[in-house]
């Protein structure tokens, strides 16, 4: 199980890469082994807005749906809308593969540094 | 408690990712991927471990007799060697369940049924039971694989007397040795492409497990799990049981007209069927045409008003498109209709296309 020092994480399997006054989130390698083929994703635009602890995006593997959370409150800075075409990106890279990119952050949550995310998996896998 | 099937430590090996299902623990994929094992099998081959099965043996003078009044399909030419699908319904018409019928002798049957099914279609088919018949379950001590796939016969004649495998579909050999195991071999599957089902012995199932997967790894034979069994049976357009048919789904309803033998003179359902004339909700084969994915029990709409209701649905690995099938009104039926599908409260556009979504080459 991947999950690389620099970053940070939820409870929801998440991870959030601060980039000065911004967050890019994405979906762990334990979130996309769990999914499984994904095939499928739904992305806000840019400008919306989005809520902490809210779903942002739903991704859909052959197997099911899952609602991405976002970890902050704020406003969809950027999208990765290479994903829409070739979602399988998320299984082959989960890290690469940011799905949005949140500014005007009014508002986070909990995160968890990588050693405390590695435990949480443990205990869920 | 869920039951492990023989294979369950091979399962475990091969980094499967157990589930629960029909009473049993089974792999819902291997470490490939649904849409590496359904690719497999479209272009190679995939091995499934399908033991959940059950089956029951119909033996007896009356065992003919009994099976024309229990099954909607007619068994009075099936021959020694013969397959036959078939529903079982109950008196209202809807499906008890789906099922095949092996002949082995004028009085000796196997009847095949759905594992989530096994203890309700027993016990229904013992109630039912009339005359010279006996009924008996050996689904405990019967494993079942399916070798699925362009490349299975190949694999299967390096394993077997090649003169000696069944050559035409929905037959079966009684008796024929697989890497030295004795096993009843047929030429079905539940996948869309050509394959074989292997019945062995329970304790000779890791065997032959085994020795198919060796014999198969250089044609591409990978171990597949329930999660490509759905898809390529989406794919392939074949109901389910629980989705596509129920005991409130007639197989009429259900587009399985070719196995409801009205003409016989009698059979369990029959009368209902008859009464309840023309079905006015058929089963019919949807494409997503809008973004997203529709699954199952995903309300159907045509301008607005609702016709049905979605009984399965996903992305299709081989033909490449999300895919669903649903229970329509008759008027909603017509290929190329287009209606939507609501998914988590947003609209998805829809088009019926013609069932299957996938036929293998040359068919």
């Amino acid at each position: 199980m991947n999950i690389p020092k620099e970053l940070l994480y939820t409870r929801d399997h998440e991870w959030v890469q601060e980039t000065g006054d911004r967050v890019r989130i994405g979906i762990t390698d334990f979130a996309q082994d769990a999914l499984g083929d994904i095939v499928f994703i739904n992305l806000p635009e840019e400008g919306d807005g989005v809520r902490m602890g809210e779903s942002f995006a739903d991704v859909e593997s052959v197997k099911a749906v899952s609602d991405i959370y976002s970890p902050v409150s704020g406003r969809v800075a950027a999208v990765n809308a290479d994903l829409l075409d070739s979602p399988e990106q998320i299984n082959a890279d989960p890290y690469g593969a940011w799905m949005i990119e949140v500014a005007d952050i009014t508002d986070r949550g909990e995160l968890l540094d990588a050693a405390a995310y590695e435990k949480l998996c443990g205990e869920e896998g | 408690m869920e039951r492990k099937t023989p294979l369950y430590d091979r399962h475990i090996s091969a980094g499967g990712k157990l589930v629960p299902f029909g009473g049993y623990l089974l792999p819902v994929q291997y470490g490939a991927g649904i849409i590496a094992e359904h690719m497999a099998v479209r272009e190679r081959a995939g091995l499934f471990d399908v033991s959940h099965m059950g089956e029951v043996l119909i033996e007896g003078p009356d065992a003919l007799a009994n099976l024309n009044r229990l099954m909607t399909n007619d068994f009075t030419n099936l021959r020694d060697g013969g397959v036959r699908y078939s529903l079982m319904c109950n008196e209202q018409g809807g499906a008890v369940d789906d099922l095949i019928v092996y002949r082995h002798g004028p009085e000796q049957y196997m009847v095949v049924v759905n594992a989530s099914n096994r203890g309700k279609d027993v016990a229904w088919m013992k109630a039912h039971l009339q005359g010279e018949a006996t009924l008996t379950d050996i689904s405990d001590i019967v494993a079942l694989l399916a070798l699925q796939g362009p490349h299975a016969a190949d694999i299967l004649r390096a394993l077997a007397d090649p003169g000696a495998l069944p050559k035409k579909a929905f037959t079966f050999v009684e008796e024929l040795e697989v890497g030295g195991i004795p096993c009843i071999v047929s030429k079905t599957g539940y996948t869309g492409s050509d394959g074989y089902e292997l019945y062995t012995d329970a304790n000779q199932a890791v065997a032959l497990w085994d020795a198919l997967l060796a014999a198969g790894a250089p044609q591409g034979l990978i171990p597949c799990g329930l999660g490509a069994r759905d898809t390529l049976r989406l794919e392939a357009g074949m109901p389910l049981y629980g989705h596509e048919l129920g005991e409130d789904i007639t197989p009429l309803e259900a587009g399985l007209g070719f196995a409801v033998k009205l003409d016989k003179p009698d059979f369990i359902g029959r009368q209902a069927l008859l009464e309840r004339g023309e079905p006015q909700r058929l089963r019919a084969g949807l494409r997503v045409v809008g973004r997203g994915i529709v699954r199952e029990q995903a309300p159907v709409f045509l301008e607005g008003e609702p016709v049905g209701i979605t009984t399965s649905g996903t992305h299709c690995p081989y033909v490449g498109e999300a895919l669903a099938m649903a229970l329509l009104d008759r008027r909603a039926c017509a290929v190329g209709q287009a209606l939507e599908a609501e998914v988590r409260g947003r609209r998805i556009a829809v088009e019926v296309v013609k069932l299957p979504f996938y036929q293998k080459p040359g068919k």
